[in-house]
């Protein structure tokens, strides 16, 4: 079965202009991720704030270009493709925001948000607009005679319903979801979040998942992309990185997520300092500057990811963490 | 998925914040001076849209016996000319009724061009970015470093005198007050995740400038524009005080004052009459101005 979405080192560098006449600098936000994924999948994205998975999820998004690299969206190639065809992968694609309260709007009566895709994209009249729209809202739990209301009047967990509908109005097959829960109570996250994997499973749809927190990732993914200063640090099936993290960065993150067995011993690994700035990375392993097992290799050469124990690791050491 | 939809239950009557209108209201209704203001507009308004029917006399009709007649509470005035007559013998009250159709039409008029204008150049700016918008927003600047009567009176005299000149030139003076306004809203606005939304649901550019982003820009400009009226009435009044807007004998309030002026020490109410007609216009506009701005940005709200 053929991928719904296949990145091949995917880069989105920007410049930024600091100075006047100084020469602008480049910023790697995305520097070389590679990954695929099949109809029905859920590939989470992780990592702190700043490495470079929310400008990820825009470029599979096609909202901002690629830098370099190639992204293959539903068998047809980005870059290549012409107006017409870029039309069509705009359906196949569709995104959740983070913000319920920020990505609707405020002018705009729910079932018209709703139905908006379908009036872009398709040649359906207003009344089977309506139709589809109110068959959306009734699948993802919405009442459909609140078709006619504003954004303000609902909560938070509903508003977010309301922009899951509005991504699945088009039938897309992969959906970038940036943190859909993290602006949410923890109790409402739950109900989003199971229906989000209830969809998944009637619609068959890939999901590319980025989120910070771990937990909801452990409940929810299929595979896993652990993203540090733009670039994939430990990548493969959820289980066995969950299970024996082999990259510093990995285990670091997995140590600093709550336990519910806290009579588990657990050996904290607490990081220190802050993410580099990626205007200027270290030369060596983006991680070196924070990483408690650093060696003047780490510094001087950039390990690639490896194929090692069910996954793929960029450390140089990561055997030593194969036992323990 | 019913099971979803218990779980989440209805949204509560009274917890839910009231529709934005309602609320507006309720905060404009607090304000004396704004509902003052609209008070007066309303009366003004009235007697524009009936000023054949309420008015006494023809404002441009000469009556022979009756030059510089004062109001009828002063000695020799008399009923048949309530507010006096002026140097030619025509009816005071009856011009300035009829000065209001031509004052609200020329604050109207002015808006909505400069409005519409403006809020397209601005929509330009703000989504274009790079060279287009420097280019427009320098010109714009331009502009505003011209005093604004010096300048449309030079409009006034490239284009010649006449009331249709005279707004197309208080138009352009105030023209760039929106363009900014504009601007800075969509700004703001575009960098909302909706927007993106939008893109992500394929919205074209046009779709975008004018159904998911201006709607969220209005407030300041519906506030603008109605400070703005009162600027262009006051501006039209100035030009045609000049001779280079309404020509004699319509009865536009600023003309009127320029056809007083030589009897200001002799007949005191052909001069202030008129003036005050253009003073309590222009505060009550203010005044609702005011009162619109304070219920619609929120950051003065209790």
């Amino acid at each position: 079965m053929s991928a719904v979405v296949e990145a091949h080192d995917l880069k989105r560098h920007y410049e930024i202009r600091r100075r006047l006449f100084a020469p602008p600098a480049l910023l790697r936000a995305v520097d070389g991720v590679s990954f695929a994924l099949e109809a029905g999948r859920t590939l989470a994205v992780v990592g702190e704030s700043g490495c470079g998975k929310s400008t990820l999820g825009r470029v599979v998004t096609l909202i901002e270009k690629p830098s370099a690299g190639t992204l293959t969206l539903d068998g047809v190639e980005v870059a290549s493709a012409d107006r017409a065809a870029r039309r069509r992968l705009r359906r196949t694609v569709q995104m959740v925001f983070q913000d319920p309260y920020g990505s609707l709007n405020p002018r705009q009566k729910v079932g018209s948000i709703i139905a908006e895709p379908l009036k872009i994209n398709t040649r359906m009249s207003a009344k089977e607009r309506e139709e589809a729209a109110r068959e959306m809202m009734r699948r993802v739990g919405l009442r459909p005679e609140h078709y006619g209301r504003y954004p303000h009047m609902f909560s938070g967990g509903q508003r977010q319903r309301i922009a899951i509908a509005r991504a699945l109005m088009l039938r897309p097959r992969l959906v970038v979801a940036d943190e859909p829960v993290s602006a949410l109570d923890v109790s409402i996250q739950a109900q989003v979040l199971n229906l989000l994997m209830d969809l998944q499973e009637e619609l068959r749809l890939a999901y590319l998942f980025i989120s910070h927190d771990l937990g909801v990732v452990r409940h929810l993914a299929d595979e896993l992309m652990v993203m540090y200063l733009g670039t994939a640090v430990e990548q493969g099936p959820k289980a066995p990185i969950f299970e024996a993290p082999l990259h510093p960065y990995t285990q670091a993150l997995l140590a600093s997520t709550p336990s519910t067995e806290p009579e588990k011993k657990r050996q904290r690994i607490v990081l220190k300092g802050e993410l580099p700035s990626p205007l200027d990375p270290p030369k060596g392993c983006p991680f070196s500057t924070r990483c408690p097992y650093v060696t003047d290799e780490c510094r001087a050469d950039r390990p690639k990811l490896r194929p090692l124990a069910g996954r793929l690791v960029a450390c140089h050491y990561a055997e030593r963490f194969l036992g323990s | 998925m019913t099971e979803a939809t218990l779980e989440t239950g209805p949204v509560p009557a009274s917890g839910a914040p009231p529709h934005p209108i309602v609320e507006f209201w309720r905060y404009f209704r607090g304000n004396p001076g704004a509902v003052g203001g609209l008070v007066v507009i309303l009366a003004v308004l009235l007697l524009a849209v009936f000023a054949d029917v309420v008015a006494p006399h023809s404002p441009v009709v000469t009556d022979q016996n009756a030059f510089l007649k004062p109001p009828v509470w002063q000695e020799g005035g008399s009923w048949t000319y309530p507010l006096g007559t002026d140097a030619i013998g025509r009816d005071m009250l009856s011009r300035l009724i009829h000065g209001a159709r031509y004052s609200l039409v020329i604050g109207l008029a002015v808006v909505a061009i400069s409005v519409l204008l403006g809020v397209v150049l601005g929509l330009i700016a703000g989504f274009a970015g790079g060279i287009v918008e420097i280019a427009i927003m320098r010109l714009m600047d331009i502009v505003l470093t011209m005093p604004s009567l010096l300048l449309a009176i030079v409009i006034v005299a490239i284009l010649g005198p006449g009331l249709m000149n005279a707004m197309l030139a208080v138009a352009i003076v105030v023209l760039p007050h929106y363009v900014r306004l504009t601007r800075a809203a969509v700004l703001t606005e575009l960098a909302r995740p909706y927007v993106t939304a939008a893109r992500v649901a394929g919205a074209g550019t046009l779709r975008l400038m004018f159904r998911t982003v201006l709607p969220n820009c209005m407030a300041p400009l519906i506030v603008q524009a109605s400070l703005g009226i009162s600027t262009a009435i006051l501006d039209a009044a100035a030009l045609g005080f000049l001779g280079l807007g309404a020509q004699p004998p319509a009865p536009e309030w600023g003309t009127m004052l320029a056809d007083a002026r030589e009897f200001v020490l002799r007949a005191w109410w052909v001069v202030t009459l008129p003036g005050i007609m253009i003073l309590v216009t222009v505060l009550a506009f203010n005044l609702l101005g005011d009162g619109l701005r304070d219920a619609l940005d929120p950051k003065l709200k209790r």
